[in-house]
Order: C-alpha cells, then structure tokens, then sequence
C-alpha cells in the first residue's frame, strides 16, 4: 500500500529518509498496531459513554492523529522519559502503558481514575510512566516541559522530554518563550506541533502569521523539521532522529502534519470543513494503513488480526466495566491535596 | 546577636537552603550575573554555578512553567520576580498551574517550589510598579500566601517556604530590603508558616497587619500609650494559611480591632479578615471593625501624593480611636 505525503508537505523538507524498510521489528510494530488498535476503540467507547451522558465535561479525541503519538510515543524509553500534552490528552497514556481502565474511570470521574476523578478529560497524569499531562490552558504545557527537561540537565540525567502543542499554540507567548529556552539552555527536548490545520473551528491560515510551523524553530537557532504525521513509519524514523539529538542537548521543533477525523471536541460537529477534505484525510486513517501493512507483509494474518482485536474489544470493555463499577470518590476527597 | 539586613537574612536562607539541599536552585532575571537586582541573590551564583542560579530572559510566564516542570520532578526552585508587579504576566502560570498541579494529578506529584520578590509602594515607582499582590494570591487554593516583616522573620519563614512541599507565593517588601535587625546566627532558624506573632502586647485594641505596615502600626501604638490606649500588634506573618486562633484570642481580649494593609480594601486582605473577625469573633466585638488600607487609586507618583495613598501613622492612630468612640464605650478609656 503507497504512503502518501500529505499535500500540506509539498513545501516542507522530508523528513524520514527514503527507505522503504520498515523503522520498527515486527514485534515493535505488532506492539504499536495493538496499541493504535487499542487508543482507538478506547476513544470510540468514550465517545459513545459520552453521548450516553456519563461522561460530562469536555471530552477532546485524537481519533486521526494516532500515527503521530505512536510514532513519537514509541521511539522513547518509557518509565524513564517524559511527555506532556495539552487537554487531548486519553492517548498518550495508553501508548506509554497506562491501563484503559484508570483512564476510562478518570473519564467516568471515579474514585479509580488515574486522577482520582478530580482531573477527568483533560488532565489525566500518569507521573510513574513519565507521563506527565493533561493540561487545559492552551499552550500551558509548553513552559512546564521545558522545566521537565531543566530538572533532567541539572541532574545529569539523559532523560528527554517529549512536549506535544496543537497548531492553535503556537501564536501563544509561552510557546515562543519556551522555544528561546530551550535554545538558550541546550535543553533535551523536542517539540512536537501536531498540525491539524484547525484551532477548533479556525483554520491555521487565520491565525499563524506562517503556516509551515516548523519554520518558528528558525527564530531559536533550533533544528527544526516538518513530518507526514499520518504516515507511522516516517513519523517514527523522525523520532528516533530528534529524540536522539534532544538527548544530547539539542532542542528540536517538528510539525507533525496530521488531522483530526472528528470535531474539536464531542460538542462540536465540524460543520467547518468539507466532507470532500475530511474524507481525503480520512483515506489515509492510519489504523486502516497498519492493518494493511502487517497484513501484507505476512507480519499477521486476518486470522490473527481478528483475534487481536477480540482482545482490544474485551479490554475495552473491562474498562468500560471497570469504570463504571468504580466508586465515586468519598466525600472527604475533595479537600484532599489541595496542599502536601 | 548579629545585626543585619533584610536583603542579607533572605539571602542568608537561600545559601544555607542551597547549602543543605542540591535541588534547590534559584530562577529568574539578573539573579545570577547581575547578582540580582536588589542584590538578594549576590554571590550565589559564584558559589552554586550558573545552572542552580539560572539567570532567564525576560519571559515571567516561560520561566515560573518552567520552575513548575522542575517542582514536578523534584528539584525546589525559587522564583524570583524582580517584582510581584511582573508575575502578573505570569498569572495564569501561577494560578491555572502551579497551584492545582498536586490537586488535578491527585497529588502524583506537587509543586514543592518558593515564588518570591519585592512588592509594595513608597519609592516613587509609580502604577505599575507599586501594586501589593497578597490579595489576588490569597483567593486561590492550593498556594500558600507569606509575608515577613523583620529581617529574623524574613529568614526564617524564607527557610520554611523553601522546606515546604507546597507553592508558597513569598511576599517582600521594597521598603524593608535596608532594613537592619537581630537575626540568630546559623542554619536552624525556622519560622513556621501559618503562625502569628505578637509584635507588641496590649489590652484596648488589636492590631492586625503585616510586611511593612508593621512599622506605622508599632509607631502608633506606641504613640496612643501617651492617651493610656493600650493596642496590641499582631503580624501575620502568614496570610494563607492563616493563624486565626490567634487572632480571635486577641479580640476576645481586646474586642476591638484595626486591620492595616498596603493593599486596596475591596476584596482585600482587611475586608477577609474583618469578615473573619465578624463570622467567628461576634460577640466579643464592641465596636465595628476598622479598616486602614491603601487609597483606592493607582498609585501617583508625586512624592506627596503617594504618601496620601500609603496608611500612615495618623490614619492608623484615627482609626483606633474610632473603635473606641463608641457610646457607652467612650468613658472609660477616654478620661
Ligand atoms: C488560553 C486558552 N484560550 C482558549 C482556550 C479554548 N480552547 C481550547 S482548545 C482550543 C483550540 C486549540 O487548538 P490546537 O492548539 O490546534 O489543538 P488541537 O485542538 O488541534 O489539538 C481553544 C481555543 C483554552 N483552553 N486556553
């Protein structure tokens, strides 16, 4: 099956290098088509609980964007480096490890949460698997990554620290304070600007004075590339590069150039672009890809892919369970850490 | 007992703190070079290294996110503000993340960091560069709130805040940086945070303030002893957590009371605490509750303007006086 560059690349540099080979083992990949497998059905499940009412809140899926967290998520060494996001934040967690159910509890707002139901959508946190948020404020996160990597330069530490930001951050100050950080202090980061060509309802083109984002990373002195981010494996061969580069102290900047196949969020029906363009993107739904891919390269057969997916559906819906036969927190939760 | 100043007891702490533990560390704009812009940091970064004393760009809100990354993974940093008016740019940093990053992670980690600086009027430094900040801190949970009024408090509650695995917000005062005074001598000076202190003793009327309006409150007091009026100066120390036992002791000693503050009055730290003397000190109270708080005005900077828009010794001394003036009350201490 043909990769294609997403047009949006057409002015970008490449970024993963031609070769056909694939940038994972087949144990590596097998591992990621779980994992994909498993973000997107654990999404599909929140989004029907969602419309069921029982979960409240924002609820913000990554359903379309999976190659690019994969991509990045599985190239770090996991319990040791850090990644931080904004409020698209289910995903994340469940590439570097964190059980479906804490997660799904957290979305139910459940004792068992992996915030104890006091964070839910958005700020979900896993701190022993080095993932560090979840945060609400767009572009929040950014300047607590770059402290992320300080704490691991001042301690000697090769630890890097992954930093996610939607196109919709990159106009913010903290972001363009960040980056001069980084750069000032040879920090061990890269950032990662997933471009999925809209801040809600607005497209990139009304509210970036550039669009090619990667291109902010010129500014800062700072390498700085643009990556097909439906594709996994040149997702992956970009990550491996700048994961590398950052743990030697050089910050890096890429733009993943993905698209989410839903709306901002579950409040919202994407009435703002043609069902033309979403379907383009949809054409190229990374999970499908994979599928196909391991099919055809005999990694799987159909019959094993099926049994996979048995799995996913039942570790789903032990989630989905778990959840919802969580206890709500106690009472006397609520005055719980506020302070130490 | 040596004899030093403010600037040097805070000082004293970060190097003793910096001394006793490498994760303390100290960020922020000319700390390090400059050796800090009113001196606070001087030599630290000669002793601890460029990377423990960070000098940063001018970026309050990147700076303070990133001392928050920090916090999260275990180093204790300190944040200098060149002044409390500049951490407003950095508000929602401190507000929507450093304060509720323990409470969202259900406390899978804290923000065990000290923000500090200088803050407050009477140096001809104009609107923007006046503004007391307790206030807008204050209303937020999950920071702590601290303010020291003599150079032995601002060493010990520095060490303290520095200690203590929450955010505290460390408030100083410009006009006491010169300030000269007894602190103990080596490394164990701890003040605890939420504790008041009795400055002076006093039986007709308490007193509650903090920071630098200490100093007017004690000068009249000691000019309303002439008047055989006896008021009892209490400094806080600690807004939040707040020593409200000692406080409510006092009135119910006192039952009268004056709150003097730098900061504005509307949903000020004097109207939160008369509120709190209201809710639970009603029925030993005699008179009204008096207020003595900075002009409602940005601050002028007309030496003789920004002096009427600063409480000073005769507002505060009128003020005690209201509290007493009340009929039936007027006899006795008025004689
Ligand atoms: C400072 C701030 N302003 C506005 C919002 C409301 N808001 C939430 S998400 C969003 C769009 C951000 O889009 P982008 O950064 O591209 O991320 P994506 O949703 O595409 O992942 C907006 C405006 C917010 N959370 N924070």
């Amino acid at each position: 099956m043909p990769r294609r560059g997403a047009a949006a690349l057409k002015e970008a540099p490449a970024s993963g290098g031609a070769s056909d080979e694939a940038p994972f083992s087949n144990d590596q990949l097998v591992d990621v088509y779980r994992k994909v497998l498993a973000a997107r059905r654990f999404e599909e499940r929140a989004a029907q609980a969602y419309t069921q009412a029982k979960i409240g809140g924002y609820c913000h899926l990554y359903i379309g964007q999976e190659a690019s967290g994969a991509g990045f998520l599985s190239s770090i060494r996991l319990g040791w480096d850090y990644a931080i996001t904004a409020y698209r934040d289910h995903v994340a967690p469940l590439f570097m490890g964190t059980p479906a159910g804490p997660l799904m509890a957290e979305l139910y707002g459940k004792a068992t949460g992996v915030s104890g139901g006091k964070g839910g959508s958005m700020h979900m946190y896993d701190a022993p698997r080095g993932f560090m948020g979840g945060w609400g404020i767009v572009g929040g996160q950014i300047p607590i990554a770059i402290g992320l990597a300080y704490a691991s330069k001042y301690r000697n530490e090769d630890r890097v620290t992954l930093c996610f930001i939607g196109d919709g951050a990159a106009p913010i100050g903290a972001f363009h304070e960040s980056l001069n950080l980084a750069g000032i202090l040879d920090l061990p980061i890269v950032f990662i600007i997933e471009n999925n060509a809209y801040a809600m309802g607005t497209a990139l083109k009304y509210t970036n004075s550039r669009t090619d984002l990667h291109m902010y990373g010129e500014a800062y002195g700072m390498d700085h590339r643009a990556v097909d981010g439906m594709d996994l494996f040149a997702v992956r061969r970009c990550a491996v590069d700048v994961i590398e580069k950052a743990r030697q102290g050089r910050p890096q900047l890429v733009e993943s150039i993905t698209y989410r196949f839903r709306g901002h969020s579950m409040a919202d029906a994407g009435q703002y672009r043609t069902k033309e363009e979403v379907q383009e993107w949809r054409d190229r739904d990374p999970l499908e890809w994979l599928e196909g891919y391991l099919k055809e390269h005999g990694i799987l057969t159909e019959d094993q892919i099926g049994h996979i997916n048995d799995e996913v559906r039942h570790e789903m819906k032990e989630a989905v369970d778990f959840a919802e036969n969580s206890p709500a927190p106690e009472a006397g939760a609520l005055y719980e850490n506020v302070y130490a | 007992m040596p004899v030093i100043q403010y600037r040097e007891a805070l000082r004293a702490a970060m190097r003793e703190e910096m001394e006793r533990d490498d994760r303390v560390c100290l960020i922020g704009e000319e700390v390090g070079g400059y050796n800090g812009a009113y001196r606070i940091s001087e030599g630290l970064m000669d002793q601890f290294g460029r990377m423990r004393v960070l000098d940063t760009p001018i970026a309050e809100e990147g700076f303070t996110g990133m001392a928050l990354g920090a916090a999260m993974v275990g180093l204790r940093p300190i944040v200098e503000y060149m002044t409390w008016n500049f951490s407003l740019v950095a508000y929602d940093m401190i507000i929507n993340h450093v304060a509720k990053a323990r409470y969202m992670s259900n406390a899978q980690f804290g923000a065990p960091m000290v923000l500090r600086g200088p803050q407050g009027g009477g140096q001809q430094l104009t609107a923007q560069h006046s503004q007391c900040v307790e206030s807008w801190y204050m209303h937020c949970p999950g920071l702590y709130v601290v303010s020291a009024a003599t150079p032995a408090d601002a060493k010990g509650l520095l060490k303290s805040a520095i200690r203590n695995d929450n955010p505290v917000i460390f408030l100083e005062h410009l006009g006491l940086y010169n300030m000269k005074g007894e602190v103990p001598d080596g490394p164990d000076l701890l003040v605890p945070i939420g504790v008041a202190d009795i400055k002076r003793p006093g039986q007709d009327v308490t007193l509650l303030t903090y920071s630098k309006m200490l100093y007017p409150a004690l000068e009249a007091a000691k000019a309303l002893e002439a008047d055989e009026i006896s008021v009892e100066v209490i400094d806080l120390r600690s807004l939040r957590p707040l020593d409200l036992d000692t406080i409510l002791k006092s009135v119910a000693k006192t039952h009268r009371a004056v709150v003097v503050t730098e900061d504005w009055q509307p949903s000020g730290m004097a109207r939160e605490l008369s509120g709190l003397i209201y809710q639970h000190g009603f029925d030993d109270l005699d008179a009204p509750v008096e207020e003595v708080c900075g002009a409602p005005v940005p601050m002028p900077y007309a030496r003789n303007l920004e002096q009427l828009a600063i409480p000073d010794v005769e507002a505060i001394k009128s003020a005690v006086h209201r509290t007493l003036a009340r009929p039936g009350e007027l006899a006795p201490l008025y004689r």
